[in-house]
């Protein structure tokens, strides 16, 4: 299942939900909020979603790792909304029998869901400046290629 | 070559784009033929710092390709490059 939450993810309550007879391994991973991005100090951070497209990718992300590692359950949620420095900004949790699975299956999750989720993640700097992380003006983008 | 015929269009606009346009969203009537040609106009009018492929669009919350055309009644979403995570 993928969700998005606007409140703190309650990892505890997230965990438990994946128990069961069949598990033997339980792979987790929390995404947090760090306080400096490229040598920019960071004060926090504001995620914003095109929430209908995001669930159903999420979504599929998920089905997608289902149907590739012998997973029981996996699981996601990506905050949105403003976030402090130490918050966990996204979950993943994923169930197997065995732990190769379980592990291949979390890594997978996340690094689809970095480069597919229609999120964007604003850094808020400690300098007063703002950004879009990734949207540097096409001249940007190229000067730092070259 | 005929021209396409005006659609009534509805467009969300996300993050920069967002604040770009001044605007979560829109309703127009658009004669562009296809995607790519749409966001060609609204980068021009709002100026946009992306060239489209730096994006992705989707249509109906589908993913599509640039060259598709615009079905009457399109809810449009441009997609700037994604940082979640």
């Amino acid at each position: 299942m993928f969700t998005l939450a606007r409140e703190p993810i309650n990892v505890s309550t997230l965990s438990r939900a994946l128990h069961g007879d069949q598990a033997g391994a339980m792979i987790s991973f929390e995404g947090w909020v760090r306080n400096v991005n490229d040598g920019r100090a960071v004060r926090l951070l504001e995620y914003e979603a095109c929430e209908s497209l995001a669930v159903k990718e999420g979504a599929r992300i998920i089905q997608e790792a289902q149907e590739r590692f012998s997973v029981i359950e996996a699981s996601c949620v990506h905050r949105i909304g403003l976030l402090a420095i130490g918050e966990c900004a996204v979950w993943v949790g994923v169930t197997a029998e065995h732990r190769d699975a379980a592990f291949a299956a979390c890594r997978y999750i996340v690094d689809q869901l970095k480069v597919r989720l229609p999120i964007w993640k604003k850094e808020h700097y400690a300098d007063g400046s703002v950004e879009w992380v990734n949207c540097q003006s096409d001249e940007i983008a190229e000067m730092k290629c070259l | 070559m005929t021209q396409a015929s005006p659609r009534q269009i509805q467009i969300q606009y996300f993050a920069l784009l967002r604040e770009k346009s001044g605007c979560s969203g829109e309703a127009l009537a658009t004669a562009a033929p296809t995607l790519r040609q749409l966001y060609e106009e609204l980068k021009a009018k709002y100026g946009f710092p992306l060239a489209c492929e730096r994006l992705r669009v989707a249509v109906n919350d589908e993913f599509c390709s640039w060259d598709d055309s615009l079905p009457d009644g399109a809810r449009v979403v441009f997609i700037p490059p994604v940082s979640g995570g």
